[in-house]
């Protein structure tokens, strides 16, 4: 018998439904879990115990008087540290925001809680989600579930690993340059980054907005299109929402392939791609060929300049959003009376920002200064509408395209810190569904060397069904998703 | 040799702009950082975009609007939670002059 931390957010409403557990059950064996299990892993930031028992009782007793149920009734969720939980200390892993308690719940923290899912903590990332690794957090890094002494992958490096060793059984993410999908590939969980404008950003931390969305990250395909499906939905405060009526999007979960045209971008296999990588993500490939979908080798030439262009635009895009932390509403600030405000902002914005997040500020700065501004950032979104092109001509022959999440697999803690531009290279795969706000998912497709391998699907966008139910068909013909890391 | 893009002197004052201070040894540091990545960035500059529109968002969306309606805000206490220096009803700035 599984533990009640370790069944499916399906499995768990069940149960719940048919009272042969409680919530307040299911919630104590997440933390009992964690307890026993987060000094290794260091997954979550701050903890919400006494919270995520409280409303646990509460739907319990919606249980018992025999009131309707929401949809995630009594489902542990994690949530990444960016994202606004009114009364838990939300800090994006920075010292900046280190004893921030935002006054208001973001979009998507509402929807859940309208469902009844519980919060079980916030969850460890990259310094303001800038990052591959979850190396860059003020509070140290979270470890690889699978091989403690490689990162998780970024930046929502705490989500993925809390997930797949049972510290909660969904979590949120936020995925601006590859941030859920890169995790989702080193942990071997299932996590999507929707169109951009499906799920509200209201609440979300920015970094580089026209960029960024929140998305689910699941064990399996079927709870992360029962997440997405509470949490996607127009909201009138995020002024980038689509307005398009709310889908069940678990009804998109059909186990067949049969006629499915999938494009594989030569781009996506290019040098500095791991052959253990490539020969995997092949057998999947030939595995969907199997059941019945066809595929063909494409190309996307302008792809080979995703990764630059995307650096440019983030780091444009953060510099203006991040110039909101003076350290006077909120966040860090010096304790110096006696100084002008132009020494006070610039040392506040010194200490309280890592050396990550000081770069890509100061970098962004320069792409927009006098000067540069051509040469750089509108340079940057014009090949921006050149990517979308090529995404655009490609969904004319296919319905999805298919290529490796990351070129590498997980690597070791303090490898790659020292050097940010060898750091930006993980992401030379993720980073295009972005540009274009195509939705993209990361689902398991094998192990190398008992490090897992994560499969990247792209469709055109608002199709997150087609992203789905190639998903499923994998995932229900294939048995990575029961592999688990043997920690104890 | 590598082409240098950025100076000390340019770093300076972009930092400056920002709002940043920087260490001498991160100053260092962070100018052979840029140089190496603004050298990647250069590949950018082969691409013909003459012509092409820049794409700042992918939405067609076009002026997104609401009523001019007042609604509650946040009580005086509440949004001076998180400010770490306060008097009275008023958050506490630097000096400006």
């Amino acid at each position: 018998m599984p533990k009640l931390n370790e069944l499916t957010a399906k499995e768990t409403v069940e149960k719940i439904h048919k009272k042969e557990a409680t919530a307040e059950e299911c919630v104590l064996s997440v933390f009992e879990r964690i307890h026993r299990l987060d000094d290794k892993v260091h997954a979550f930031v701050t903890l919400a115990e006494e919270e995520a028992l409280r409303k646990a009782r509460e739907i319990d007793e919606k249980v018992s008087k025999g009131k309707p149920l929401g949809r995630l009734a009594g489902v542990p969720v994690a949530v990444k540290d960016n994202i606004c939980t009114k009364e838990i200390r939300t800090t994006c892993s920075s010292r900046m925001l280190e004893f921030f308690v935002p006054p208001y719940d973001a979009d998507v923290i509402e929807k859940i809680k309208m469902e009844d899912a519980v919060i079980v903590g916030k969850t460890n990332m990259d310094e303001f989600a800038m990052g591959s690794s979850t190396e860059t957090s003020y509070f140290g890094t979270t470890h690889n579930p699978w091989d403690l002494s490689r990162v998780p992958g970024g930046s929502s490096g705490g989500s993925a690993a809390a997930i797949v060793v049972d510290e909660s059984i969904l979590a949120f993410g936020s995925d601006t340059g590859g941030s859920i999908r890169c995790p989702a590939s080193y942990c071997s969980v299932v996590g999507i980054k929707p169109t951009y404008g499906l799920v509200s950003r209201y609440g979300l931390i920015a970094y580089a907005n026209s960029l960024e969305q929140i998305g689910p990250m699941a064990r399996n395909v079927y709870d992360c299109a029962l997440f997405l499906s509470v949490i996607a939905g127009y909201d009138p405060k995020d002024s980038t929402s689509v307005k398009i009526e709310p889908k069940d999007y678990t009804k998109f979960l059909r186990n067949d392939v049969t006629g499915f045209k999938i494009g594989l971008p030569t781009e996506f296999f290019g040098e500095g791609t791991s052959e253990s990588i490539k020969k995997q993500v092949w057998r999947a490939i030939h595995k969907l060929e199997e059941l019945g979908a066809s595929c063909e080798e494409t190309s996307l030439p302008t792809l080979e300049y995703a990764l630059a262009t995307y650096y440019i635009v983030a780091m444009s895009e953060a510099s203006s959003n991040l110039a909101r932390y003076d350290g006077l509403r909120y966040g860090y600030r010096i304790d110096r009376d006696d100084a002008d405000w132009s020494t006070v902002y610039s040392k506040n914005r010194q200490t309280g920002f890592g050396a990550e997040v000081r770069r890509r500020i100061i970098l962004g700065t320069y792409a927009l200064s006098a000067g540069y501004y051509d040469k750089y950032y509108l340079k940057a979104l014009k090949i921006r509408t050149l990517i979308r092109k090529d995404f655009e001509q490609a969904f004319k022959k296919f319905d999805v395209l298919i290529g490796p999440t990351m070129p590498i697999p997980p690597f070791k803690i303090g490898e790659k810190i020292q050097d940010p531009l060898a750091l930006y290279m993980c992401d030379v795969d993720t980073v295009s569904a972005n540009l274009a706000g195509l939705p993209a998912i990361s689902i398991p497709c094998g192990f190398a060397d008992d490090l897992p391998i994560g499969m990247q699907i792209l469709a055109p966008p608002l199709r997150e069904d087609l992203l789905l139910q190639v998903s499923y068909a994998f995932e229900q013909n294939t048995t990575y998703k029961d592999r688990k890391p043997s920690l104890k | 040799m590598k082409r240098r893009h950025l100076s000390k002197k340019e770093v300076e004052h972009i930092a400056w702009l920002a709002h940043i201070e920087l260490s001498k040894e991160e100053k260092e540091l962070f100018i052979e950082q840029f140089n190496d990545i603004l050298d990647y960035f250069k590949k950018i500059d082969k691409v013909d975009t003459e012509e092409v529109q820049p794409t700042y968002h992918v939405l067609d969306l076009m002026n997104v609007y609401r009523e001019d309606k007042a609604s509650p805000s946040l009580p005086i206490e509440e949004a001076l939670k998180n400010a770490p220096k306060k008097e009275k009803k008023f958050l506490k700035a630097p000096r400006i002059v």
